[in-house]
């Protein structure tokens, strides 16, 4: 493959710490999260007015008010109106589809600097009208007579006063994330044991990472919350074991304790040209080698709504030369636990290796005490948009501080599912 | 509106009828606000050789003199008072001079270091008990300060404190000055005496602390805001509001002077100015202290700042003009009931700012401590009433500092023309009668 000239460096990250929904942010809007998230980078890295080069945000659950909502977050915030600020939408993939945006055009050389970030509410949700009151409402406003808007008015029904709460739901399917990933669970011979005990390790590995002070400067404390509202320190896969199943029916493996909770959070990683981070006296924590990104029939082919990043990984290796085994560290973002178990089985199957990757041996297992160190969505929580900026800023730091305490160079890959049936996946590399 | 009701209140011509006395308004600096808002007087006992240099200070900063009328500053030049005769002199100018005082005007002696010779000694050390007396004389929000000094001392910068609106809370206050420790600074801009310097505050991200960072960066300081990660969000509101960056860092923890000075080394290469602000309180009668409370003021108050003063003068980071300045509090100079750990602490505090000034000297640095009264922080907002008016009217000023008065005299201590003032303990509280 081509290389370009230069690599992307990942400066450093912030988020807020991450709520549950309808808890500690329950007030908080869309803009409100991102513009502290901002801010807060800018704090960490001293950019009170400094024009960045460009900021790439975005959210999946948007108001209608929320129109360019990451250019209205950069006017609220301390860093310079001369920022520019574009929208993007990649349904859970937003957040490390921004960074892949930013990325790029640091390494094109268009811009210097830029930040990737993404922020979710679920307790601030968009309320839509019910749309026969829509199609009333828009009549009435273009209404030019008192007899039009009277005629207007007569037409709505009471029934049209149901609003439409936007449900988590593939538009297509009709299913839930949920009973799809039960789907893939069940394809794949989950186990509920095995989905309680990474759930565990998620909550362990997350505490201990809040415990050694990992993410003191990763995140920022927002509206009186200090850590993620999720976690709790003492979980472990015995007590996930009580909760009873959520999808997949009574025999069902997944719980509230094994996918992810609704939430609500904000998220920003700082990047940039190694000169630009040289001339600001910024760190270079990592750069963004390569990225990936698959999508797969998940409504009329075989393949499960959650399943593209088991496409995208091995496409994004053959390119850079590398295997599975290759990685210091896996972030395999935690939708469900299942989905990580299930993405993992698919990497490791001769014959799916076979008939739907096309490879000659399965990409093979891979070492799990690298994965998901400093703890995963299910501890985390997941604010869809948020969450890949959450994963790029830990890897970042994680591969930084190998390399300090070993030397070693290390590498590290991400794995991210989105709704649409999309994946978007990356590699970072110690700087 | 301040939130002194009573003083406030005081204001009031109705109010002063009933005969409540009045609390003054005192006079702060502000950002291009002149030196004196009128003219000085200055005088000199025989040769005193620092009334010339304190004239042409004046002047450069456009204040005249004059013999006749109300003037903002009394400034007499006593370092060559040696006898008894001298001290009658020295009565013989303020006497007239004081009576012309101003409101919020400032009376600044200096005087000599007491010698060997039994006299001279205590004609030096006489001028202690005027300046005290005399701050608890002067009205209407004026002070009265004594600078102790050596005849090679650099005092410019600490006149030009005490006369300005930058001293406002410091009263009754006596500061030795000597020869500049390191080499002379470079000429520095009046309106940002600190442009060019970084300085690292802990406990920024409220109160006390975040009035050093914004005065310090106001003064054109760069700012490294610490704090613990629990108050990040304020703690990045400050680093933003001062252009400063945030440091989230508890530092009691094992690794903290280390990831301070790692972040010092990457983000600056260097350090001008450490404020150890940081401090708690867990109050509890001696009798019935147990070690966690003990423990934990003495590891944030004292501990924390003995461990990252090591690290810094071990390392190369700590610049040839270095500046380190403790917050100490007058609890540690008189001791206050329900206090034994916090005193320790803050006692500690001045021990260690006395052992270590002369020891890094030669490296061009200065130690000092800053002890702050009764300063109207959220902390004092929620004292019982009687309490908080009792801490607010027990002093010269009849009111309590605000966090500013305390940011001023670090931004004072944390210039590089400040090298002559070292080892020294500064109150900053209206000349409480606590600890005096
Ligand atoms: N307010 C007063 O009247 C008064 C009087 C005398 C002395 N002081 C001293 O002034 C200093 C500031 O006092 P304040 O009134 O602004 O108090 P404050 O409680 O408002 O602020 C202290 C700051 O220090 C921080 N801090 C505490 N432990 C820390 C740690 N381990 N690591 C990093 N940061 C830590 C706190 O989070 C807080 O932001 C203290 O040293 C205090 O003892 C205050």
């Amino acid at each position: 493959m081509t290389r370009s000239a230069r690599q992307a460096a990942v400066i450093g990250g912030n988020r807020i710490p991450f709520a549950r929904a309808n808890g500690a942010y329950a007030q908080a809007t869309n803009l409100d999260m991102l513009t502290a998230t901002l801010d807060g980078l800018a704090a960490r890295f001293g950019l009170a007015g400094e024009r960045i080069g460009e900021v790439a945000g975005g959210a999946v659950l948007k108001h209608s008010r929320d129109r360019d909502l990451t250019r209205e977050s950069v006017l609220g915030s301390r860093l310079s109106p001369a920022t520019p600020a574009y929208d993007v939408q990649q349904a859970c993939g937003t957040g490390l589809e921004t960074a892949v945006l930013v990325a790029n055009k640091i390494a094109l050389g268009q811009i210097e600097s830029g930040i990737a970030a993404g922020v979710d509410t679920a307790s601030d949700a968009p309320v839509a009208l019910n749309d026969d009151l829509r199609r009333v409402l828009m009549r009435l406003n273009g209404a030019r007579s008192l007899g039009e808007r009277l005629r207007a008015i007569a037409g709505i029904r009471p029934g049209q006063v149901v609003p439409e709460i936007p449900r988590n739901a593939e538009p297509r399917t009709g299913l839930s994330m949920g009973e799809h990933a039960a789907l893939t669970a069940l394809e794949w011979h989950v186990g509920r044991e095995a989905q309680d005990e990474l759930a565990a390790a998620s909550h362990r590995n997350l505490a201990a990472a809040y415990e050694r002070g990992f993410f003191d400067d990763l995140v920022t404390p927002f509206l009186g919350l200090t850590r993620d509202q999720n976690l709790r320190a003492d979980s472990t896969a015995e007590k996930l074991a009580r909760l009873k199943p959520v999808f997949g029916g009574p025999d069902g493996t997944m719980t509230a304790g094994n996918s992810t909770p609704l939430t609500d959070g904000a998220s920003a990683v700082l990047l940039g040209s190694d000169e630009w981070a040289a001339e600001h006296r910024l760190p270079v924590l990592a750069h963004v080698v390569d990225a990936e990104t698959a999508a797969v029939d998940f409504v009329h082919g075989g393949d499960g709504l959650l399943t593209a990043p088991v496409h995208a990984v091995p496409r994004l290796l053959e390119r850079n030369g590398l295997t599975l085994q290759d990685f210091d560290f896996y972030e395999i973002h935690e939708a469900f636990a299942s989905t990580v178990l299930a993405t993992l089985a698919a990497w490791e199957d001769p014959a799916f290796a076979k008939e739907r990757l096309g490879l000659d041996a399965p990409l093979g297992a891979i070492d799990r005490s690298r994965l998901n160190v400093a703890g995963s969505s299910l501890a985390t929580g997941h604010p869809f948009a948020a969450t890949g900026g959450r994963i790029v800023a830990t890897l970042a730091k994680l591969l930084h501080e190998k390399g300090r305490d070993t030397g070693n160079r290390g590498r590290g890959l991400i794995s991210l599912c989105a709704a649409g049936g999309q994946g978007v996946v990356a590699i970072l590399e110690a700087a | 509106m301040s939130n002194d009701t009573f003083r406030d209140l005081s204001q009031n011509p109705l109010v002063q009828r009933l005969g409540v006395p009045r609390i003054p308004v005192l006079r702060r600096h502000a950002v291009g606000a002149p030196l004196l808002d009128g003219p000085a007087v200055v005088g000199a006992i025989g040769a005193g050789r620092f009334a010339e240099p304190v004239r042409a200070l004046l002047e450069e900063a456009g204040v005249t003199e004059t013999t006749e009328g109300k003037v903002a500053a009394v400034v007499l030049d006593a370092t060559a008072a040696t006898t008894l005769d001298d001290l009658s002199a020295a009565q013989a100018f303020l006497t007239p001079a004081v009576k012309r005082l101003a409101p919020n005007g400032r009376l600044l002696v200096l005087a000599p270091e007491p010698s060997d010779d039994p006299e001279a000694a205590a004609v030096a050390h006489a001028f202690d008990g005027i300046v005290r007396s005399a701050a608890k004389e002067v009205r209407a929000g004026a002070t009265a300060n004594l600078l102790v000094v050596t005849p090679d001392a650099d005092v410019a910068s600490s006149v030009r404190f005490f006369l300005s609106g930058r001293s406002a809370y410091v009263d009754g206050q006596v500061v030795h000055v000597g020869a500049p420790v390191g080499p002379p600074p470079a000429e520095s801009d009046e309106e940002h005496p600190l442009a060019g310097r970084v300085a690292v505050v802990t406990g920024a991200a409220r109160g006390i602390g975040a009035a050093i960072a914004e005065t310090l960066a106001r003064d054109g300081a760069t700012i490294v805001a610490v704090d613990v990660p629990a108050a990040g969000e304020s703690l990045a509101a400050v680093a933003n509001r001062t252009g400063g960056t945030a440091l989230q860092l508890d530092i009691t923890a094992a690794d903290a002077a280390d990831r301070l000075l790692a972040h010092l080394r990457e983000r600056h290469g260097r350090v001008d100015v450490v404020v150890h602000n940081a401090g708690i309180t867990r109050d509890k009668l001696l009798a019935n202290m147990d070690a966690d409370r003990w423990n934990a003021v003495l590891a944030v108050n004292l501990r924390a700042q003995l461990a990252i003063n090591a690290a810094l003068l071990g390392s190369d980071l700590l610049s040839d003009t270095g500046r380190i300045v403790c917050v100490a509090s007058t609890s540690g100079i008189a001791g206050n009931r329900g206090q034994t750990n916090y005193a320790a602490s803050k006692a500690g505090v001045i021990g260690m700012v006395r052992a270590l000034a002369p020891q890094v000297a030669a490296k061009g640095v200065t130690v000092n401590a800053v002890a702050p009264g009764f300063i109207e922080t959220a902390m004092t907002a929620t004292m019982p009433l009687a309490t908080r008016e009792g801490g607010r009217r027990i002093n010269s000023l009849r009111q309590g500092g605000l966090p500013v008065d305390v940011a001023e005299t670090v931004g004072w201590l944390g210039r590089a023309e400040s090298g002559g003032v070292t080892g020294q303990v500064v109150r900053v509280c209206g000349q409480s009668l606590i600890g005096a």
